[in-house]
């Protein structure tokens, strides 16, 4: 009894590591659409800056970060492949773990050296010296 | 020990014993967990970039009265740069498809053709620091142009070698054919090139173009 549970045990995690190998979820559908999805919103960045539409650059940065963002997402699903099941969750796991550190390291990096620039710049002001 | 042995056997077949490890290795498929392992790899390398494009955030504003971005950059030279990488990508996902159906022929020559973006790529990267250096910009002028050339100069190395192990790998397909362990490597490729790609977009929105609005 046990003995027949695991060969079939065995068999059906061969058949999934098959499964993996072969299938690489790619589609030329898929791969047309994230590039298509890619030119637009690698275009329209590079248009807002260099023409200088929206007028103030704090909107333009702005904008332009949001359509990287945007972009970073589609290539991820179209290019990469990443779907919450794929490896069994270890992919999206490593994934969510990773973007957790890119934003302490960015955030942070940003925050306390602004804050060191704005608040212990040496004041060269003569008139303040005693 | 013999006698050790037998005592032990007879343990682990005690049924009020209790197990803590799995009595036999089940059988895994040779290289199944490749794919996991190389994205482990490049989320590592994720971290690299976040550490540079945070040192970028930190001194890009540093010219120590050396230029500035607006001076220095040519957009549509980094355009025309996006466009070819962007477009090594879509080749190197057809060179995947072709995969998939086991066509050798139509495998190498996508291939070939996501190599040839690549080296424009490079090549045209090495032309803007080329000239960068020329007009005197070079990486010790200012904290900015360290931080630049560091985080533009690494992603142009990952590219290199992106191109070393597909020339590599063409090589290793025209021998061995689409054989299972070279389908593994064209798909842990397809994920460093396709990774490198998102890399980019990074390093034209953050680098290109917030410097030239900053």
């Amino acid at each position: 009894m046990s003995t027949e549970a695991h060969v079939s045990h065995t068999h059906s995690h061969a058949d999934h590591g098959h499964g993996h190998d072969g299938g690489t979820h790619a589609t030329f559908g898929g791969y047309m659409i994230g590039f298509g999805l890619s030119v637009v919103l690698t275009a329209i960045p590079f248009w807002l800056v260099m023409s200088g539409v929206l007028g103030s650059n704090e909107a333009t940065a702005l904008t332009v970060m949001a359509f990287a963002v945007v972009q970073i997402v589609v290539h991820m699903i179209f290019f990469l492949h990443m779907t919450p099941s794929s490896e069994g969750g270890w992919t999206m796991m490593a994934l969510i773990f990773t973007l957790v550190m890119v934003l302490i390291t960015l955030a942070g990096s940003l925050w306390v050296m602004y804050h060191l620039n704005t608040n212990m710049m040496p004041v060269h002001d003569m008139s303040r010296i005693p | 020990m013999d006698a050790t042995a037998t005592t032990m056997e007879g343990v682990s077949k005690t049924p009020d014993v209790p197990v803590f490890y799995l009595e036999e290795e089940h059988a895994h498929a040779e290289g199944g967990s490749t794919m996991l392992g190389f994205w482990i790899y490049l989320m590592s390398d994720c971290l690299i970039f976040a550490c540079l494009f945070a040192t970028y955030g930190v001194l890009g504003g540093s010219y120590a009265a050396g230029p500035s971005p607006k001076d220095l950059f040519d957009l549509p030279l980094v355009a025309v740069n996006t466009a070819m990488l962007l477009l090594s990508s879509i080749t190197y996902g057809f060179a995947v498809l072709a995969m998939d159906k086991g066509r050798v022929g139509q495998t190498q020559a996508w291939l070939a053709v996501t190599a040839v973006f690549g080296a424009a790529f490079i090549g045209l990267e090495l032309h803007e620091f080329a000239h960068m250096i020329q007009e005197g910009a070079t990486p010790q002028r200012s904290a900015f142009l360290s931080a630049f050339f560091t985080l533009v100069g690494t992603h142009g190395l990952h590219v290199t070698c992106g191109l070393i192990w597909l020339g590599t790998l063409m090589v290793q397909v025209a021998r061995r054919g689409l054989i299972e362990a070279n389908k593994r490597r064209l798909m842990c490729l397809s994920m460093f090139w396709h990774f490198l790609d998102v890399v980019w977009i990074g390093v034209f929105t953050f680098v290109y173009l917030m410097g030239v609005l900053r």
